[in-house]
């Protein structure tokens, strides 16, 4: 602890006068440096709320900002105090750290922002004390864990639009893992959803008995065996259909290997293997046995809805993830029966026409009475087997419901993270169209400006006065940089209007670029799209114009938020982002300065 | 800042009934005498006092250090070696009223004569250090323990590397120093006579004066 290493220094040098009459060789001179020992009291003033402290305690750890010459940074020399203009409740904290040599966590604030606040004031999250350092490391893993699933479920979800130049393999893969990407994928999707309805009623209703319409045999078919072609035909199809989207699928996956060993290729795998095999073995009483049982495979059929349900997705996932419970469970119990199903046949031996007759015969009776199913066809008769049987139901209830709330709460916990991740979907695309939105109306300000020849060195007259009268100096300042990157450039800034017009076609494609060269050559596909109609880009800058004062007063804050945006976790993926929304960056980057 | 001018030991004890004895909170709190007391018998300043007591009161709250804490403490600063010896004599040397606890006063009147005293002074206090039984002579016996404590702080890992036999030779060449009546023990006066002559000596009890 260098709190405590600090005060007891001078304690631990003095007692080195015990080793001066032994030493056999001089020891060496004390280092020169003098600590004042006035010690005075600093004042530190923290958004306003003021803090004072020893400077002693601030200079027991060094290597901070309070304790290193950082802080002569925030001196105010005419307060004679150190201003910070930060959280003053989270800096209680932070002195506290230097008083106690603990650092602990407050509860109630968010994770994110303590670590701000450390990170401001140089101490490592590693100097959190013992007692609060469990809840930290478990708050921040749980943000961590939730923000990884945000940029998971953004890359895996309807993204940004494939480079036009993706393969037919990279288009049809999308299309199977987000079938809201386009209407034909979206068809694709329930069509085969209907057949897997299809192909699982039938198999249901094929084993239905069918009065037939001529009363002539008493004995009731199943309508499989009275209409085998139709269910012959209906199976042939839905398996076609079966086939045919697992070869596209296969052909599509990225990798493979990996597909080929995923749960859901091995279900299709299982859905349309039965059949083919009845097709190729012949039809003799042999095998036909076997044949029967292959029909049972069919109905796993109706696994592949988890591609449709995310419900049934979600139930897989706790199952296997509560693998160790379930296990335990299955331990606990088969240790139950076995038990119990012992003590049952030894308890019933003697009694005549038992139905006890062997113990794995005594499981069935366990089994019933431990999940209190309680069936009737196997009763103890003894007194003693009672007894047992009795003993045997009670703990049967006790050894299965101890792990089903772990399993539960898995569930919960589980689905509760999807929805949360729906809805962040939601929020993420609502903000992005904002941010898009004060973007374009930064640029339609500027533009807005140099259409009023504000931009004119010879400009004069009451005109321009009157538009330079409402920029704020941010704004001046602003247009002045941008004017600046144009000079250097030899480029222009323009709206899409005058771009589109200027390139004399429209080229399809969702995405709409607000900051283009009057003067450039057609670009590459990625950065320049502007929207598919003309018509709706014209409206779309008159209302623009008109609205521009308000939302540039707005846009201030929005770029922050575009900073805030550029500083999370995983900057790359917000360029896809931010693209669409006319990224000059981008477009400046693929311009050269060409002779006008 | 408020300090009692009459020493206190206040001793909070709870019943000891079966039922509160898990609740038993024995908590000893100590406080120190007036800090103008305290200025006459030591010879700090009343600045450097407030500053010594702030730091001994925010590592021991409760007024007072026990050998364990001790121990503790001063290992810290020998992370190599087992100071664990040479902290039980030091402990013993500032315990000078050997109730198994330091003090404030304690402390301060250690430090004071370490920091703030004559040459003499000192060498009585580290005469004091070696006397394990405070019988007023050294033996080779306790200056051999002394010895090994300290050469123990060293660790295992010195160059040259330490050998068995260094704590007895360096025992053998203090009393060839120290010894003038050859009788086997070091008394207090052949001890301070011995170390007036050494020059060495000497010239480094000046380390001491700029600690605090």
């Amino acid at each position: 602890m260098a709190a405590g290493l600090a005060t007891w220094l001078p304690f631990a040098r003095a007692a080195a006068v015990g080793w001066l009459p032994l030493a056999q060789q001089p020891l060496p001179p004390a280092p020169g440096v003098k600590t004042s020992r006035g010690d005075e009291v600093l004042v530190v003033n923290v958004s306003g709320r003021r803090f004072e402290t020893w400077k002693n305690t601030l200079d027991r750890y060094p290597d901070t900002l309070l304790g290193s010459s950082e802080k002569e940074f925030f001196y105010d020399a005419d307060s004679g105090e150190y201003f910070f203009d930060r959280d003053p409740d989270m800096f209680r904290h932070v002195l506290n750290f230097y008083r106690t040599g603990r650092l602990h966590c407050p509860r109630q604030e968010c994770i994110q922002a303590f670590d701000e606040e450390l990170a401001f004031y140089g101490l490592v999250p590693e100097l959190v004390g013992d007692c609060c350092l469990e809840e930290y490391r478990d708050r921040k893993k749980e943000n961590a864990e939730r923000l990884a699933e945000d940029e998971e479920a953004e890359q895996a979800g309807d993204g940004p639009a494939l480079p036009a130049g993706s393969s037919l393999r990279q288009r049809l893969w999308r299309a199977f893992e987000n079938p809201h990407t386009s209407t034909a994928a979206l068809v694709f999707y329930y069509v085969t959803g209907f057949f897997i309805a299809v192909s699982v009623i039938a198999n249901v209703v094929e084993t239905i008995p069918c009065r037939g319409a001529a009363r002539r045999s008493s004995r009731e078919q199943p309508c499989g065996e009275r209409f085998p072609q139709a269910f012959f035909c209906m199976d042939t199809a839905c398996v076609l259909i079966f086939t045919g989207e697992y070869l596209l699928r296969l052909f599509a996956a990225p990798s493979r290997c990996r597909f080929l060993r995923s749960v859901m290729s091995l279900i299709d795998v299982v859905a349309i293997l039965p059949y083919y095999i009845g097709l190729l073995v012949p039809k003799n009483d042999d095998v036909s046995g076997a044949f029967v049982t292959l029909r049972v495979f069919r109905v796993f059929r109706i696994f592949k809805f988890s591609r449709h349900s995310q419900g049934l997705r979600i139930l897989g996932y706790t199952l296997k993830s509560c693998a160790s419970e379930l296990g335990f469970l299955l331990f606990s119990l088969t240790m139950a029966i076995i038990i119990f199903a012992t003590v049952m046949f030894y308890a019933e031996k003697g009694t005549n026409k038992t139905n006890f007759t062997s113990i794995p015969a005594a499981f069935w009776y366990t089994i019933v009475t431990m999940t209190t199913l309680g069936y009737g066809d196997m009763v103890p008769s003894t007194i003693a087997g009672k007894i047992f049987g009795s003993i045997c139901s009670l703990s049967g209830v006790l050894v299965i419901a101890l792990p089903v709330p772990v399993i539960v709460s898995n569930f919960s916990r589980i689905y509760h993270q999807n929805q949360r991740a729906d809805k962040r979907r939601a929020q993420q695309k609502v903000r992005l169209a904002r941010i898009r939105l004060a973007k374009s109306g930064t640029t339609n300000a500027f533009l807005q400006y140099k259409q009023n020849g504000g931009l004119e060195d010879s400009g004069s007259g009451e005109e321009q006065a009157l538009c330079v009268r409402n920029r704020s100096a941010f704004e001046q300042q602003h247009h002045h940089l941008l004017h600046c990157l144009e000079k250097t450039t030899c480029h222009e800034f323009t709206d899409e209007l005058t771009f589109s017009e200027a390139l004399g076609a429209v080229s399809p494609g969702g995405r709409t670029s607000r900051s283009t060269s009057v003067s450039s050559q057609p670009m590459g596909h990625g950065s320049l799209l502007s929207s598919c109609c003309p018509r709706r880009a014209k409206r779309r800058a008159i209302r623009l114009a008109n609205s521009t004062a308000s939302v540039s007063r707005g846009s201030m804050q929005e770029l922050d938020m575009l900073a805030g945006l550029r500083r999370s976790p995983a900057p790359q993926r917000q360029e896809n982002h931010l693209n669409p929304g006319g990224g000059g960056s981008s477009e400046l980057r693929s311009h050269h300065c060409t002779p006008a | 800042m408020n300090w009692d001018s009459w020493p206190e030991l206040v001793l909070i004890q709870s019943g000891k009934d079966s039922v509160e004895d898990e609740f038993e909170l024995s908590t000893v709190c100590h406080r120190p005498e007036g800090l103008e007391q305290l200025q006459e018998q030591t010879k700090f300043t009343r600045k450097e006092l407030q500053v010594l007591y702030r730091g001994f009161k925010n590592e021991c709250p409760s007024g007072i250090v026990n050998e364990e804490n001790f121990k503790q403490i001063y290992s810290q600063f020998f992370p190599q070696g087992d100071s664990s010896t040479y902290a039980t004599f030091l402990f013993n040397a500032f315990d000078t009223n050997h109730d198994g606890s330091v003090s404030f006063e304690d402390f301060v009147a250690g430090l004071s004569v370490i920091l703030r005293g004559t040459v003499d002074d000192r060498l009585n206090w580290a005469f004091n250090l070696y006397d394990l039984n405070k019988d007023g002579c050294i033996t080779k016996e306790e200056m051999l323990d002394i010895m090994k404590s300290i050469y123990d702080m060293m660790g295992k890992y010195t160059y040259p590397a330490l050998r068995e036999e260094a704590p007895r030779e360096h025992v053998e060449n203090f009393f060839q120093k120290m010894d003038r009546n050859k009788d086997g023990v070091v008394t207090i006066e052949e001890f301070i006579e011995s170390c007036q002559k050494d020059e060495n000596i000497m010239r480094s009890m000046q380390l001491f004066d700029n600690v605090i």
